[in-house]
């Protein structure tokens, strides 16, 4: 990590940390406390025409997009090559993946933000987290798009998976190296960066629900039956969790 | 076999006046929240009329409830688990609020802020959505009295099938209330639908809960229920539904709706029923038999095997005493005389309806006879289809035997009543022709004109050792107190505590 700048380091290093720290502890203190406000919140009540094509458009174009992010980041260029998959078949996966995620996103993420804005029912019922989340969301997307079309489709291509990709990884092994990083072009610096931002927030927006997946529903029973519990709610002071209401 | 006790109301529909009463103190109780100003977990509608919200009985729009697929097997009408979780982005069948109506309010500030002018000043009103003024094109009780009748109520989907019999101007028309609650059903496809699995029927008492941290907004209960009885908090973002004022009859008292009752319509009791028998008897393949399969559900709590069973199943001593004196169990098995809201969604409704006379006399009268001679109102019955046939549509899949028994009986008992009470004896072949012999007469009238507040409500307490398990059970609703410590589950106890 010698010759690294200290802003490299504040952008690369530190933020990363800070950012994942925070949607780590932050999930757990939303789970932990406000359970009750873990949902979609769903505006569909409000306006459903535009919300039935825009949502699955944007939902669809995010599972591709974090697929492709798995594939391109978390996966080393190494065990591709190793399962015998040529470079210019990846880059061809990536970028028709990567295209119509783009597509999806745009279309989807579209729909729904003119429906929020314009739609006076569904504009008041935005909440100051929806109000921050959306504009992040929108530059973290276009930085993307402008990777994925801009750079790989259209311009001169950039291979992120030496470069971005190895930086990325060397996080979580707590042996950061910025010189992948700092050797990408600065809208990689910019996407990441907002990228960090996004995920700090994450926790603490209504994009908590994509955690509950309610995947169990295929196999459990249509009925559900709930007996009483047998034992008794604690009394106050007698347990931890009620000491920490007392003491706030 | 495997019995459960089940809360259950009955209301005579002859004796709601439509004062909205229920609807008030049940909205004081519960809706009166941000987000739930559109909710109305007890609403009043005027039939024929199109309902709240608007044509919710129609589940060829709405999927809502149970249907049998090719292999005669039940399945939910807006398709299974996997089709679900398809549409888990979207959900295709949602009313939206304009199917119940905008909510709105006044500016009353203004009333007393507005500069000194000639005119007194007025309010409009304004959208509890946007706050900006809206036009009032519909709303909670829009059709009371069978307003707009002449326009919407054909649409009534119960009307369907005699359509063009049927005549709603003001001379022939006929109407009557239909109050409406949650079903908490037996068989409840809102609890099926719930991809998160937050919804959930109380073994102990059969009320239908939503779990207000496990909710996820997921709205396929709003969608799954056929009688809409499901609703979205559109600030929380959670479903929430009628409680069965679980807190209230916990403690042995009515539900709101029924305490405030002025009518006195509303009968609450428990009635057994065997929980392994639910899914054949909402499998029944032709709905007609929907009805007596449901009745044939409900288990004679005097008989000693029954009795047994409900011992051996962990139903309390005192709560199998309650059922043995419940007013909704002599109403709907032993007198047959109440009839489920449309048994053919197969949700197994356990909220059911003396079905009302009054429409059968209104036509009587129209028709030039005596709506006071039973003779007469006997061969109405009999030649009257209209008001007979919107009433079996209504409770019973179309079926107007049923319908006709109750009416029947319910004729019979008023001529032998007003026969003693103007002769000083009624005529038992009255009542015989309508399948009453004397003791059961005496019961129905007893019960339908009488009964006093503990014998309409007959309502076991829960027990009081179960009263902390109660506790962890009990949903805030609102914003504050959303600390998970509520469900008591990864807390030490503090029996533990003393045992260390």
């Amino acid at each position: 990590m010698t010759g690294a700048a200290g802003w490299e380091i504040l952008l690369f290093v530190a933020l990363p940390y800070v950012a994942l720290t925070v949607f780590v502890v932050g999930h757990v203190w939303r789970y932990r406390f406000d359970r009750f406000g873990w949902t979609a919140r769903s505006s569909e009540l409000y306006e459903k025409r535009w919300l039935q094509l825009g949502s699955p458009l944007f939902h669809l174009g995010v599972i591709l997009a974090v697929a492709g992010h798995v594939l391109g980041i978390l996966v080393p260029e190494s065990l591709t090559e190793d399962l015998g998959i040529p470079e210019s078949l990846y880059a061809f996966v990536a970028a028709a993946g990567g295209t119509t995620a783009v597509v999806l996103i745009l279309a989807g993420l579209g729909i729904l933000s003119v429906r929020r804005i314009t739609g006076p029912r569904v504009r008041n019922a935005s909440s100051t987290s929806d109000r921050i989340m959306y504009p992040l969301m929108w530059i973290m997307i276009l930085l993307g798009v402008l990777e994925t079309v801009g750079y790989n489709v259209f311009g001169p291509g950039y291979d992120y998976r030496p470069t971005v990709a190895v930086w990325f990884r060397s996080l979580f092994v707590f042996d950061p190296d910025v010189s992948g990083i700092v050797a990408a072009p600065v809208v990689y610096q910019v996407h990441v960066t907002v990228a960090w931002l996004f995920l700090a927030l994450f926790p603490f927006t209504r994009l908590v629900h994509a955690w509950s997946l309610p995947y169990s529903y295929l196999w459990r029973p249509y009925i559900v039956y709930r007996r009483r519990r047998t034992r008794p709610d604690p009394s106050p002071g007698e347990s931890a969790a009620w000491t920490t209401i007392a003491r706030r | 076999m495997r019995v459960r006790a089940q809360f259950m109301m009955v209301m005579a529909l002859d004796k709601c006046i439509g004062c909205h009463t229920c609807s008030v103190t049940c909205k004081q109780a519960w809706t009166n929240r941000n987000g739930t100003d559109y909710v109305w977990f007890n609403n009043v509608e005027t039939k024929p009329g199109i309902g709240y919200p608007k044509h919710y009985e129609d589940q060829e729009r709405w999927k809502g409830g149970w249907k049998l697929d090719g292999r005669e097997r039940l399945q939910l009408k807006a398709g299974g688990r996997v089709r679900k979780l398809l549409h888990i982005f979207a959900n295709p069948d949602l009313p939206v609020i304009d199917d119940y109506y905008e909510p709105w309010t006044y500016d009353y500030g203004h009333l007393v802020q507005a500069p000194l002018g000639d005119a007194a000043p007025v309010l409009s009103a304004r959208s509890r959505l946007t706050g900006k003024p809206t036009a009032l094109e519909w709303g909670p009780n829009w059709e009371d009295n069978l307003g707009g009748a002449t326009e919407r109520a054909r649409e009534d989907p119960n009307l369907a099938s005699i359509q063009d019999r049927v005549r709603l101007d003001y001379e022939h028309v006929f109407m009557f209330y239909l109050p409406r609650i949650c079903e908490h059903c037996l068989n409840p496809s809102c609890v099926a639908s719930c991809p998160s699995g937050a919804m959930y029927k109380r073994e102990e008492d059969g009320i239908v809960l939503v779990d207000q941290d496990k909710c996820r907004s997921w709205r396929f209960c709003v969608s799954g229920c056929p009688y809409k009885k499901v609703y979205f908090n559109h600030v929380t973002g959670k479903a929430e539904k009628c409680t069965f004022c679980y807190a209230r009859v916990e403690d042995g008292e009515p539900t709101i709706c029924s305490e405030t009752c002025v009518g006195r319509i509303r009968y609450i009791g428990i009635v057994l029923y065997d929980l392994d028998a639910v899914t054949a008897a909402a499998s029944a393949l032709d709905e007609r038999d929907l009805v007596e399969a449901h009745r044939d559900l409900f288990l004679d709590a005097r008989d000693p095997d029954v009795v047994a069973a409900a011992q051996d199943s962990g139903v309390p001593h005192d709560w199998i005493e309650a059922a043995q004196h419940s007013p909704v169990y002599a109403l709907a098995r032993e007198l047959r005389v109440a009839l489920p809201l449309h048994p053919e969604f197969r949700n197994l409704p356990m909220v059911w309806y003396v079905p009302p006379l009054a429409p059968v006399l209104d036509s009587l009268a129209v028709a030039g006879f005596d709506a006071e001679d039973p003779a007469d109102v006997f061969a109405a019955i009999e030649h009257l289809r209209i008001p007979i046939e919107y009433l079996a549509n209504l409770l019973a899949a179309g079926d107007v035997a049923p319908v006709e028994e109750s009416l029947r009986k319910q004729t019979a008992m008023r001529a032998y009543k007003r026969a003693e009470q103007l002769t000083g004896r009624g005529d038992p072949a009255v009542a015989e022709a309508a399948g009453l012999d004397a003791a059961s007469l005496e019961h129905l009238y007893r019960l339908l004109a009488l009964a006093n507040y503990d014998e309409r409500y007959v309502i076991p307490r829960s027990h009081r050792e179960d009263v902390g398990a109660l506790q962890t059970e009990h949903w805030s609703l609102d914003f504050p107190g959303v600390f998970e410590t509520r469900r008591g589950q990864e807390v030490p106890l503090p029996h533990r505590k003393e045992a260390r």
